[in-house]
């Protein structure tokens, strides 16, 4: 395991100490954050891995929180409701990755950002099952009480970003991962060497779906009421993306970094400048694009100190 | 010759049809490549070499037509059995891993064998004894090299994958007189060492000096065959690709 693994594992593990520090805000802060963690981690593994900027997490999210959600209606538990949403969301990926990633580049960003849309519509007409535009009243899990509510889906939240990080470093570190950075460096070099390059793809897009369709399956429990423009909403594939491009490219250290910035920028934007919160975001995400293309992790140590020892 | 025809050729092609989407592109490939033999593929641009080239290694299906190696029937195999079989593609235009080594991806050319670190070790030493500038650069990153430094390293990834048959696309596009003199220099080194070999090129003097044997394809077929020596000779073919103009 490389230093920046390790050092991925115990961010994780530190995070669980959150309850001790705050109340209920905090709670939902750090429910959230671990959310974005686990949207931005899953992203780095078809776009920071394989190369594939895919725009398709708002789907895996929505279609992991409606299995949840209808799932739980039915009185099935909610820990064996998570591995159903996660593992349907693992097949569908799987399956349409077969197919979509013959597309590159644009054409496949285009290509998943249409899966969202056609998930949402599906989702829109199945009234029966899903309560169509009028949304899914789902049954409370846990407790009536505000703070051991919050705490509990902290936990459940925490535990799949931690199940994430482990899977996301023992791809890293194993065959698969090497095929994927293979694949995102030369894909016909790849296919001539005898890599099974659509097994591979496949299975990154599995991957990064199904640990998404378990945060939207925690994420409709919490919150007890999911519409179709809630769940299937793009911003939930934009800001993975941005935050892994803020943190760095194929590091997941760099990307679970972004994260946690882009939450703390956008929390801070958000108090300040309630009136144009999203131009004050926006404005700050460019800058740091700008100057900083290869994110945070392009920021070494060692060059900083230079730098300011030649000034 | 007796000798010759006793063993089943290394290639053998009848009728094989292939095209992208619903554009045709090969339209019945009949050839027969021996064993042991270096070969050439000519034909002036959109004939369908690396059409037949990419057929040949899997990266797109037969439609039609039988396509056999050493016996074997490869007509509906995928990219990984053909290259376990032996026929190895250096693709045209190199495709290197740029951000690798140069070691990486000469190693990246055994990922499907599982024989011992020994024998990959020994095909390595063997590359880097042909290709002694690789040696050199085995540290640098791919995309760092020269064309005919990178024209090296595809072939030599291409050796690591043990090859009975390699084809190379394309050998001298790009490359220095110079260069394109040490390449074939290397390439009959390798066909005296054993592996037949399969070379589609532009340059026809070149690719006719070197072969034993040759293949002309024009609109998708084979249109003339024959012992390289004699087709340097043959008026049709020094008219149309040689621009010998003959009174």
């Amino acid at each position: 395991m490389k230093r920046s693994d390790l050092i991925l594992i115990v961010l994780v593990l530190c995070l669980a100490a959150l309850p001790l520090a705050g109340g209920a805000y905090t709670l939902r802060l750090g429910t959230m954050a671990a959310m974005s963690c686990i949207l931005a981690l899953s992203w780095n593994v078809i776009g920071g891995f394989a190369g594939y900027p895919s725009f398709a997490a708002a789907a895996f999210f929505g279609l992991g929180a409606y299995t949840t959600g209808i799932l739980l209606g039915y009185k099935v538990p909610l820990w064996l409701s998570l591995p159903i949403a996660a593992g349907l969301s693992f097949a569908l990926a799987g399956l349409l990755g077969a197919v979509l990633l013959r597309l590159r580049g644009h054409y496949f960003a285009i290509a998943s950002l249409a899966l969202v849309e056609v998930l949402r519509e599906i989702v829109n007409h199945a009234t029966d099952l899903t309560g169509g535009g009028m949304g899914l009243n789902i049954p409370v899990t846990a407790g009536t009480d505000i703070m051991a509510d919050a705490r509990f889906f902290f936990y459940a939240m925490w535990l799949v970003l931690l199940v994430t990080t482990i899977a996301v470093i023992a791809v890293s570190s194993s065959r698969l991962g090497f095929g994927l950075s293979c694949i995102r460096q030369n894909e016909a070099a790849s296919q001539m060497v005898g890599l099974n390059t659509t097994l591979y793809k496949s299975i990154a897009f599995g991957l990064s779906a199904c640990f998404v369709g378990a945060a939207g399956g925690v994420y409709a429990a919490w919150v007890h009421y999911i519409d179709p423009t809630d769940v299937f909403d793009i911003l939930y594939s934009v800001k993975p993306i941005v935050m892994a491009l803020i943190g760095g490219l194929g590091s997941s250290l760099g990307v679970m970094i972004g994260a946690l910035l882009y939450l703390v920028l956008e929390e801070v934007v958000w108090r300040n400048y309630i009136q144009f919160h999203s131009a004050v975001l926006g404005a700050l995400i460019i800058a740091l694009l700008l100057f900083l293309p290869h994110g945070l992790t392009s920021l070494r140590g060692g060059l900083l100190l230079r730098r300011l020892r030649g000034a | 010759m007796a000798k010759a025809g006793a063993r089943a050729p290394i290639l053998e092609l009848a009728g094989v049809t292939a095209g992208y989407g619903e554009i045709q592109v090969l339209w019945g490939i009949d050839m027969r490549v021996r064993a042991g033999e270096i070969t050439a593929l000519i034909g002036s641009n959109g004939a369908g070499k690396t059409t037949l080239m990419r057929t040949l290694s899997g990266l797109l299906p037969v439609r039609s037509g039988t396509y056999r190696a050493a016996g074997i029937d490869l007509s509906a195999a995928r990219a990984e059995t053909i290259l376990r079989a032996g026929i190895v593609h250096v693709p045209e235009g190199r495709r290197l891993f740029g951000a690798m080594s140069v070691e990486d991806n000469l190693l990246m050319g055994a990922y499907l064998r599982r024989g011992g670190r020994g024998e990959i070790g020994r095909d390595l030493d063997r590359v880097f004894h042909i290709f002694p500038k690789l040696y050199e650069r085995r540290t640098q990153a791919a995309a760092t090299l020269s064309g005919g430094e990178q024209q090296m390293c595809a072939i030599g990834r291409g050796l690591m994958s043990a090859p009975t048959l390699l084809m190379i696309d394309e050998l001298s596009l790009g490359l220095s007189p110079l260069l394109v003199e040490q390449l074939v220099a290397a390439l009959r080194q390798l066909n005296a060492e054993g592996v037949s070999i399969l070379l589609v090129e532009q340059d026809v003097t070149i690719a006719l000096d070197l072969s034993h044997s040759a293949f002309v394809m024009d609109m998708g077929r084979i249109v003339r065959s024959g012992v390289s020596s004699e087709l340097l000779s043959d008026p049709i073919i020094r008219d149309a690709y040689l621009g010998v103009i003959e009174d």
